[in-house]
């Protein structure tokens, strides 16, 4: 327990870190909410007003809108450590390299679904969806889909911030990586939209829970070799 | 890895021998298949490529882990040329699909799962490349190399799942099924033929490539002596 206790601890105080800065200094969420806001308008003059035709492509715009709004937050999020020559303060963190991942993780997942807090209701009201009597369905699959997202997008992070081109190479290695995640979450939106049960997404959910599940054991056990110096 | 070198050439003239073999046996004397006529006998290139590929994956994937557990560049060496030889697999196995598939299914590429699948594939692992190519420090380059690897390795089986789920359209495995293979012995017999013959090419691809690769390293860890020096 106390083990535990201790990891938990530790993700906190980097998760509050990371929060804290981002109220002061507001460079991330703004510009992700302002970012989803244009796509979302963006998305209309590339497919045009026709309703019907909207209403069937709406859970890939919907997702699209995520992901790319979360793809900037996750590329910036190892961007304060690394302007301010801060990797190596971040590397004396005392104790598992773990936490810190799970810390960042923590940040990133928050971030994303303020993001899609705003992009829902938003998309309901431009596109004509209902998205209100579908809500829980939508936070499960929307919730269940961020966080296999930013698994690998967080090691990802921490890999490109090192690179040239890091900007350019974080979506090249993330998107490919987590097409189940895509894939599932655009099908299970998609079915919740038209109206069945959750019941009958049984199959995806289980597709992108489980994805989680492999990837939050994976992906802290990888990330101590991308920090290694 | 000097005792793997000098074989090197025998596992080339190997597979140069049994390669012209396998496509004797598959583009001459096998029969023209009964529905697709001669247009089939493309799968005796495309199918042993993307078996292959496969076959690279998996060593990169192998190679990755033991780079992270031992720390020798040699194993990195290894992960590196094999991911490029199962890029080039993979493309092969696209291009004669499409080829395949204009005249079979009237299109040049369709979604259909298996297809979208060695996409998918393909780009993991070209995005693997890209990486290890904006990587200055050897070091850092194996690392996250590495990482990827493993991830994308561990992706396969979840990939697999979910575009399956999506879509199927394609015909199924003929080698690879409950009951036994489902292909003909005048046609399974050109077809692994050509498989061992592409296999012992890649490995000798592989050798030729390891070699390479650690000339690379040699001039780098050079190069990086010299101006610590300086």
């Amino acid at each position: 327990m106390s083990a535990v206790g201790e990891v938990l601890r530790r993700t906190w105080a980097m998760t509050r870190k990371d929060v804290t800065v981002e109220l002061r200094a507001r460079e991330r969420v703004n510009a992700m909410l302002f970012f989803a806001a244009l796509v979302l308008f963006i998305f209309n003059f590339a497919l045009g007003p026709d309703r019907e035709k909207l209403r069937e492509v709406a859970p890939g715009l919907l997702w699209l809108a995520f992901l790319f709004t979360g793809i900037l937050g996750l590329g910036r999020s190892f961007q304060a450590e690394r302007e301010n020559d801060c990797f190596e303060e971040l590397l004396l963190t005392p104790g598992d390299r773990e936490s810190i991942y799970f810390g960042k993780l923590a940040g990133n997942v928050l971030f994303m679904v303020m993001a899609e807090a705003l992009i829902l209701p938003l998309f309901g009201i431009l596109y004509n969806l209902d998205i209100w009597a579908q809500l829980p369905g939508l936070a499960l699959v929307a919730l269940l889909g961020t966080v296999g997202f930013s698994t690998i997008g967080t090691l990802l992070a921490a890999m490109t911030a090192h690179l040239r081109a890091r900007e350019v190479m974080l979506p090249l290695l993330l998107f490919p990586l987590t097409v189940p995640v895509i894939l599932g979450s655009v099908r299970a939106t998609e079915a919740i939209l038209s109206g069945s049960g959750l019941g009958e997404v049984g199959h995806w959910l289980k597709l992108l829970a489980g994805f989680d599940i492999i990837f939050l054991v994976v992906c802290p056990l990888a990330f101590e070799f991308v920090l290694e110096e | 890895m000097e005792r793997v070198a000098r074989i090197a050439p025998s596992i080339g003239a190997a597979a140069a021998v049994i390669l012209a073999v396998g496509l004797y046996l598959g583009l001459v004397a096998a029969p023209p298949d009964a529905v697709m006529g001669e247009l089939q006998r493309i799968m005796y290139l495309h199918v042993p490529s993307i078996v292959t590929a496969y076959l690279a994956f998996t060593v990169v994937f192998c190679a990755s882990m033991l780079y992270l557990w031992k720390r020798d560049l040699r194993f990195d060496a290894v992960a590196v040329s094999s991911a490029e030889i199962g890029v080039v697999f993979t493309g092969i196995t696209l291009a004669t699909g499409s080829i395949w598939g204009k005249p079979t299914w009237g299109v040049w590429w369709t979604w259909d799962a298996r297809l979208t699948l060695t996409a998918i594939l393909f780009t993991i692992y070209v995005g693997y490349l890209m990486l290890r190519a904006f990587a200055e420090d050897p070091r850092a380059a194996a690392r996250y190399g590495a990482v990827l690897a493993i991830i994308g390795f561990l992706d396969i089986p979840l990939n697999h799942f979910a575009v399956y789920w999506w879509r199927t359209l394609h015909q199924p495995s003929s080698l690879l099924r409950a009951g036994g293979p489902s292909v003909a012995r005048a046609m399974l017999v050109p077809l692994l033929v050509n498989m061992l013959g592409l296999m012992l090419l890649y490995a000798y691809f592989l050798v030729r490539r390891v070699q390479l690769e650690r000339v690379r390293h040699r001039i780098l860890e050079g190069r990086l002596r010299r101006g610590r020096r300086g």
